[in-house]
Order: structure tokens, then C-alpha cells, then sequence
């Protein structure tokens, strides 16, 4: 094994993301995976090429798609014998993809790979209840006729009707935004930052699409050329005037509304990660190197915590061990699970008490610049398809740190962070660095 | 894009019934394969003189090259007719006719061969341009090859095609554009090609060294390439060995991932009329393929509307589209300092833009312009060896086409001497020759796939 050398992001393709019920209502994980993959392909013309690795997931899987990523593989121009690994670590999934191809080709275990994550909300896989799947299970094992009728005839009509996919926490019965809700309240998050905060995303989206900046991150998928989430003309007045969805049942006033809050979305994102010596013979720029990155995970089973403020932990340690601060970063992308996530995640770091009793800080870690804050837009806009967010905040940033760069003619580093919550408690962060 | 008439008229029945009424019928036309023969039988090269001799040498010599011939194709070549032979190719070279009296031998000793001619069949002529400067004699017998060409296409059945090379005086009918022209048009590469005369006007270019792949080591950029005629163009570009950049709007991405992956090229994804389109397409060629040789400028729309009804929208989109977007491409190319490798431009008119079309006044002035843009812009490029074309698509079976009325598009299909539409690979070959190292002597000039349309020049 080598010592390590810098991994670069060489860039990304994604397919517009679809709200849930659009566009993609029949695209599996399987096909937008693909498609994603034949864009990227397409772009860095890639055919026939021998990849070092892929490496995707999907959070709302069918047990049919044991092995995505290589099933894409095998439907993608990529030679066949490109290797290929299916990850899931709920909409951290796709960072994680990223931080695990880097690092393996920091070590020399690889040149290249593509990191990415596909999510389907319409196309979820429907889950039969537990007794009609024992008696058919049985059925199938039976090895007699009668014995085979016997087993089947344990099914009663309610077991026919299936479970719905659903999202919310197993260890508290709680949905996402219920658990967002929680945590807003508790940080005090008005119902107008968090209006704000959607309307920056979606006007930053509309204007990074208007000027050409997603011509090369983004490819059309089934007749949709610019994410469906987005509505460029949305205004505070519309977003006010929308009713709370989340945090009803709680003693503060509710000021989650569909509008603040991500929709269920479809939709697949890819990103090219190589080498230096992989870059240079294939012709290709790197954008950004993949620095570092760092897991967190926070215990909101007990109410420590809440679910999705994972990354506050995650960051100041990342950032720790290098010696850097929220002031170093150029960009800083923070996922917009909801406006709250991100608001609560900004009013924890310049808090003083988090900072001592939970941070082991002297004081508050720091403040996010907002001018750095998701430039071009983020998932209130874009949508969330889970395990494709990673690869589209990743592709962005580091377009638009290579971007930044070369405007400055300077040798400063340009730096940018990626934090991602996630389902179960979980947060990633990752630093990269403009090539 | 089916032509149903096109089959029943080929089948037996089909056929002796459009016989007894007198109906077209039309011929399938044999198309290109890469490693097929260049001719189905013997070549019949008639006329006198040392170019004859020339042209006689190149098409029966071995391959490889003799005697100051590069290459030869390894022909049956007869230089005076045999009766009963059916030939494939009639070639009847005139380049040395003074007076209008000396067309007569070798043309009526053509005529004998014509009822025989093979299906598919080629006849050829070869002359020099008529100029002020000439005596009227010569002008007159040189003149009357264009009269005598364009009228005997017309009388070709049995998808024969009748097309002219023209080769200025002081250029060598062995000329590589000369060569590479006469080889064009025998081939199947040139099935929609009739009644044409292709002027060659400089000793330049270079020959291809394997005339199956002769883009080899050519870096391509297609515009419109994400379907209709530029994904074919990008394919046949692509089939003759060169490395194709596939550009097209971002909305068309998935088609021109599509297209770039089939032929393992590289997709780009902008508008070309981007001010910085230019550069782009530039940059990304140069950093990505190490370099530009060829750009094809086959991006186009229509917004047909009577001029009496006429919107500054409708006027402006096809004009910024279809022309404005390439002049500035062109200039951001030509002036980079990059695009010195024996560069080729080909861009994409149509024969509205030569005979005018009815609710097209912006579609044809933008087409029309196009053969100005590379007239003019050619005369740049030819210090590099370098050159710049058009084609001239007449109908053409595309979703285009596919969108007019029945009717229409049933006489649309007939007016022509090949009595059908051509196909996008038509189209494509035609682009694909103008674009390769050998056509550097063709400077400024249109190529028109018409099937010999009858509108028109």
C-alpha cells in the first residue's frame, strides 16, 4: 500500500430531479441510476472504459436490487467488467459513497470510480404484511400439493393489504418532519427564517439553471430538463401563506409547511472521482480534491438529541483536525432537509452552551457567512431524492469551487464543506478543496 | 422514416402496375457499408487526352500507387465501350474540349451504353469551368457539360445518379479533391446525390490513406447531434474514424448522451447561440481530444410563417439559430489560433435556401446565408489547408418531414429524378466527404442531396 495521494472530484451528471408522482412515476432506482450513469458516460466519454469502482445506493430499495450499482453498470456503456457496490446509509448515502471511492483511491487501492445514489418515492417498493409473507414463504417451501394448499390457506383478506414504504424513525414511530418539528421549536426557529430560507434556495437554483451552470452537471431524463421542484416565481408571500404540515401536536406554535420542507422526490446523481494519473491520461480537469470527511451520530432515541442535528458534531470535529474554521470555507453546502435543520444547525454553532457542554469548545463554534451558504440552491428547491442528494451537492460544489478558483488567480486554498443529515441520527461532513 | 409507396413500387406487382400507368417508380437506393467494392462491375472512361488517361490509370491501377497516380482502385476499366457490357460507371472526361464539336464522340458513344446500365449505376463527367476569360468556343463546349449533365441525370432510372466533377484549369484531374470527388461520387456514399456538378478548385487536401476510415485521427464537433440529420451525421463521422464531440441544447441531453455513447464520443451539452459557445466548444475539444479539425454546424430550427405574418421572434430565433450562432462561431475558431490542422467547416443549408420555399422567408434567408458564410469564410481556412462547405438537404425522411400532411409529403417525395427522399445518412456521407483531409481543394462551395430535386438549381 502507498501513502496517500489526493483523490479529485473530475465532475458529475445527474437527471433532474422529479417530484414524486411526476415525470419518473414509473423510472425505477434501477433505470434513473442508469440514465445518470449513461450521462456520465456520455459526457467524459467513458465507454468501454474499465472503471476502478461504482459505488451507489438507494434508501427506499427493492430486495429485487440487491446489487444496483452493478446491475447500472451492467446497463451502462462502461465495460462490464467495471466493478460495482451498492451502499445505504439513509440520504448520507451518497456523501458516503464519495468519502469511501476517495479514500480508497487516496491508498492507491484504486485510479478511478463513480460515487452516486438513486432514490424512486413513486416507484417504492409495496411490503406485503408479515402473514401473508410467512404463509407464502411457507407455501413456496411446502413440497407437496396439499401441504402447499394448506400453507396457503392460512391467508385471511386483511393480510392482503400491503404496507406502505414508509420513512419514519423504527426506534421512535416518528416521522422525519416530526422530529424536525421538535428540534425547531426547541432552538426557537421562526416560521419567516425558515420562509426566507426556502425562497433563497429556490431563487439560487433558478439562477444557477439560467446561467448555463448545471449544462454540464445535469442531463434530461424523460422530458424533464430542469428539476420539477423548483419554482423560480414561488415569493414569502406564497410561502406564508402555506398551512404548517409538521408539529401540530406540540405546546409551540407549528411553522414547518410544505413549502420549507423537502418533497418526496425522485431522482439519480453520479460523481467521477480519480486520481491525478487517471485524470491526466483521460484528458480530464480535476475540479476538486476530496480532503477528508468525517460520520456523527446523535442519540434522539432518548430526546439527547435531536434526529437530524448530527452534523453539528460532526463539522467542528472535521474541521478540528485540520486546523480550520467555518471562516476558512469559500462554500459551505449544508443539506436542506428541511429550512429548520439547517437554521437549527447555524443557531447550535453560535451557541455559547453547545459549544462548551456538547462541543467541548471553549465557546460557540462559529458562524456560517450566508453569503457562502448554498449558492447555487439546495434541496427546498432541487428536491431530495435520499441517496441522490449527496452526489449533487458534491458535483456542484466542487464545479463551483474549481469555478471560484480560477476567477481569483490566487494560491489560497479554496476550500468548500458539505454537511448532510440523515435518518436514524446520522450526519456526514466532508471537506473539499478547489484543484 | 418509412416511404410505403417507395416498397410497393418495388415489389412486382407494385412495378407492373406503375408501369401500365405510367406512375414513378422509384428505386431502393444501395447505401455505404464500410469494406463493400466501390463499383458492382466494369468502368467504361471515355474521352481522350492525358487526363483521361490519368483518371483511367487511377481507377484500374493496383492499389497502392503507380506512376504518379497515388492510388489505385483495382477497377475493370474499359476505354471504349463493349457491346453489351453493363457497366456500372460511365466516366467521360472533357477537360480537353475546345469546341462545342468535339462533345459529340464521347457523349453519343455514352448514350450506347445508358439502356444497360447497371442498377445503382454512375455516370460521371469530368470537365474544367467555363470562364469570361475563355475563348467562346471553349466556354460554349465547356459550359454545355452543365446543360448535358443536368438533363441526362434526369433521364437515369433504376437509382442511377448522373453527377460532374469540375476541376479548374491549372489543378490536375489526379488532384487529391479531384480524386476523392470522382471517388465520392462513384460510390454508394453519394446515393442522393444526382444531377450535381462539384467544383474543385485548388490542389490541396490529402488523400486518405484508407478510404474506409478516411477521418482517422480527426477531431469532430457535431452541432444538433442529439437526433434527426445530426446524430447520423455524428454516426457516419464517427464510422469513418473520427473522435466526435456531440453538442446539442441541454433540454436534448438525453438524446445526445444517447447519440455520443453510441458512437463513443463525447456529449456537450449548450446552446450554440451562447455568446461563449464558441469557446467552449473550443476548449472543450482541445482539452478533452487534443485538438480541432472539423466543425459541423448542423444545429437548425424552422419557424415557418408567410412573411405577411412574419414575428420578430419567429424572424429572430431562426436567424440567431441557424446562422448568427455559427458566424460567431466560426470567428472564435478562426481566430484562436487552434484551428490550423487542415481544418473543415461544414455547415448545414438546404435547397430552400437555393430555390426558396413557400412560409419560409426566415428558414431560407438563414439557409441562403449559410452558403455566403462559407464562400466567404473559406477563402480564411485555405492558408491552413484548410476549407469550408455546405450541403444542401433537399427532402429528407426526418421527424421534420414526417410532420407535413400526407399529401404533401407523398409529392414531395416524387419531385425529384430519384423520385423518393433521401435518408439523413445521405445527408451525413455528403457531410462526411466534405469534411475529410481530401476535400481541402473544395473551397467555399455548396453540395446540394437532393436526389436531383426539381426546384432549384
Amino acid at each position: 500500500m502507498s501513502s496517500p495521494r489526493p483523490a479529485y472530484v473530475l465532475g458529475g451528471n445527474r437527471i433532474p430531479f422529479a417530484r414524486a408522482g411526476g415525470p419518473y412515476a414509473h423510472a425505477s432506482n434501477l433505470d434513473m441510476l442508469t440514465a445518470a450513469l449513461d450521462g456520465l458516460v456520455a459526457r467524459f466519454g467513458l465507454q468501454g472504459e474499465v472503471l476502478g469502482q461504482v459505488s451507489a445506493g438507494a434508501v427506499l430499495k427493492h430486495s429485487r436490487d440487491f446489487n444496483l450499482a452493478r446491475q447500472a453498470v451492467l446497463g451502462s456503456p462502461l465495460s462490464p467488467r467495471t466493478p460495482a457496490t451498492d451502499v445505504q446509509e439513509a440520504c448520507a448515502t451518497g456523501v458516503e459513497t464519495v468519502v469511501a471511492l476517495a479514500n480508497k483511491i487516496a491508498l492507491g487501492q484504486l485510479e478511478s470510480g463513480v460515487a452516486g445514489g438513486a432514490d424512486s418515492a413513486s416507484d417504492a417498493p409495496i411490503v406485503v404484511g408479515d402473514r401473508l409473507r410467512r404463509a407464502l414463504l411457507d407455501a413456496n417451501r411446502a413440497r407437496t400439493a396439499p401441504r402447499r394448499l394448506a400453507a396457503l390457506a392460512r391467508i385471511r383478506p386483511k393480510d392482503l393489504s400491503p404496507v406502505a414504504p414508509r420513512t419514519d424513525e423504527p426506534s421512535t414511530g416518528l416521522s422525519m418532519g416530526e422530529h424536525q418539528a421538535i428540534t425547531t421549536a426547541r432552538w426557537g426557529i421562526s416560521r419567516q427564517a425558515q420562509d426566507e430560507l426556502a425562497l433563497a434556495s429556490h431563487r439560487n437554483l433558478a439562477a444557477a439553471w439560467d446561467a448555463g451552470f448545471f449544462d454540464d452537471l445535469v442531463t434530461s431524463y424523460q422530458g424533464l430538463t430542469r428539476d420539477g421542484n423548483l419554482r423560480p416565481d414561488t415569493s414569502l408571500d406564497k410561502l406564508a401563506a402555506l398551512p404548517p404540515v409538521f408539529g401540530k401536536r406540540l405546546d409551540a406554535p407549528p411553522t414547518m409547511t410544505a413549502g420549507n420542507s423537502t418533497p418526496l422526490t425522485d431522482g439519480a446523481s453520479t460523481v467521477l472521482l480519480g486520481s491525478a494519473e487517471w485524470a491526466a491520461a483521460h484528458d480530464l480537469t480535476p475540479l476538486a480534491a476530496v480532503i477528508d470527511a468525517e460520520v456523527a451520530a446523535v442519540d434522539f432515541v432518548h430526546g439527547e438529541e435531536g434526529l437530524l442535528m448530527a452534523p453539528v458534531y460532526a463539522v467542528p470535529r472535521l474541521l478540528a483536525r485540520h486546523g480550520l474554521t467555518l471562516d476558512d470555507f469559500a462554500r459551505i453546502e449544508i443539506h436542506e432537509a428541511f429550512a429548520a435543520t439547517v437554521l437549527c444547525t447555524l443557531e447550535a454553532w453560535q451557541s455559547d452552551e453547545l459549544g462548551r457542554t456538547r462541543l467541548e469548545l471553549p465557546g460557540a463554534f462559529g458562524t456560517v457567512p450566508r453569503d457562502r451558504l448554498n449558492v447555487h440552491g439546495s434541496s427546498l428547491a432541487a428536491g431530495h431524492p435520499f441517496a441522490a442528494t449527496g452526489g449533487r451537492i458534491v458535483a456542484t460544489l466542487a464545479k463551483e469551487l474549481h469555478r471560484l478558483k480560477a476567477s481569483r488567480a490566487s494560491d489560497e486554498p479554496v476550500r468548500g464543506l458539505v454537511s448532510v443529515c440523515a435518518a436514524g441520527g446520522l450526519g456526514i461532513a466532508a471537506i473539499l478543496e478547489a484543484a | 422514416m418509412g416511404d410505403t409507396y417507395l416498397d410497393l413500387m418495388s415489389s412486382g406487382a407494385g412495378a407492373a402496375i406503375a408501369t401500365r400507368l405510367g406512375l414513378p417508380r422509384p428505386a431502393p437506393l444501395r447505401r455505404y457499408r464500410p469494406g463493400v467494392a466501390l463499383l458492382d462491375g466494369s468502368a467504361l472512361v471515355l474521352g481522350g487526352g492525358p487526363d483521361a488517361d490519368a483518371i483511367a490509370q487511377l481507377l484500374s491501377g493496383p492499389p497502392g500507387g503507380t506512376g504518379g497516380v497515388p492510388d489505385g482502385w483495382g477497377l475493370d476499366v474499359h476505354r471504349h465501350a463493349v457491346p453489351d457490357e453493363r457497366y456500372a460507371a460511365v466516366l467521360v472526361v472533357l477537360t480537353d474540349v475546345t469546341h462545342p464539336d468535339q462533345l459529340a464522340a464521347p457523349v453519343l458513344e455514352a448514350a450506347a451504353t445508358l439502356k444497360r446500365l447497371r442498377p445503382g449505376g454512375r455516370v460521371v463527367t469530368v470537365s474544367r469551368p467555363a470562364h469570361e476569360t475563355d475563348a467562346p468556343a471553349v466556354a460554349a463546349a465547356r459550359q454545355g457539360v452543365d446543360g448535358l449533365l443536368r438533363s441526362l441525370a434526369k433521364e437515369l432510372r433504376g437509382g442511377a445518379t448522373g453527377n460532374g466533377v469540375v476541376v479548374t484549369d491549372g489543378v490536375p484531374v489526379t488532384a487529391p479533391s479531384a480524386v476523392a470527388t470522382l471517388r465520392f461520387l462513384l460510390s454508394t456514399r453519394s446515393a442522393f446525390v444526382d444531377g450535381q456538378l462539384v467544383d474543385v478548385d485548388l490542389d490541396a487536401g490529402e488523400l486518405a490513406t484508407d478510404w474506409d476510415h478516411p477521418l482517422a485521427g480527426r477531431v469532430a464537433v457535431v452541432t444538433g447531434a442529439a437526433r434527426g440529420i445530426g446524430a447520423v451525421v455524428a454516426e457516419v463521422l464517427a464510422r469513418d474514424g473520427a473522435r466526435v464531440v456531440c453538442v446539442d441544447v441541454p433540454a436534448a441531453g438525453q438524446g445526445l448522451a444517447a447519440v455520443a455513447n453510441r458512437v463513443r464520443g463525447t456529449a456537450l451539452q449548450l446552446d450554440v447561440t451562447a455568446p461563449d459557445a464558441g469557446d467552449r466548444i473550443l476548449e472543450h475539444a482541445t482539452s478533452r481530444h487534443g485538438g480541432l479539425h472539423v466543425m459541423v454546424h448542423n444545429a437548425g430550427i424552422t419557424r415557418d410563417k408567410l412573411l405577411a405574418n412574419m414575428t420578430p421572434d419567429r424572424w429572430g430565433s431562426v436567424m440567431a439559430v441557424n446562422l448568427a450562432a455559427q458566424l460567431a462561431i466560426n470567428e472564435t475558431l478562426l481566430t484562436s489560433g487552434e484551428f490550423v490542422d487542415a481544418p473543415r467547416i461544414v455547415a448545414t443549408a438546404s435547397t430552400s435556401g437555393i430555390a426558396g420555399n413557400r412560409g419560409q422567408t426566415n428558414y431560407a434567408a438563414s439557409k441562403a446565408g449559410i452558403i455566403g458564410a462559407v464562400r466567404a469564410t473559406a477563402p480564411l481556412l485555405v492558408p491552413f489547408g484548410g476549407t469550408a462547405n455546405a450541403v444542401a438537404p433537399g427532402f429528407i425522411e426526418t421527424d421534420m418531414t414526417a410532420r407535413m400532411p400526407a399529401l404533401t409529403r407523398q409529392v414531395a417525395r416524387r419531385l425529384s429524378s430519384l423520385q423518393q427522399g433521401g435518408q439523413p445518412v445521405d445527408v451525413a456521407e455528403a457531410v462526411a466527404f466534405l469534411a475529410s483531409p481530401a476535400a481541402g481543394g473544395i473551397v467555399g462551395r455548396t453540395l446540394r442531396v437532393c436526389g436531383q430535386s426539381l426546384v432549384g438549381r
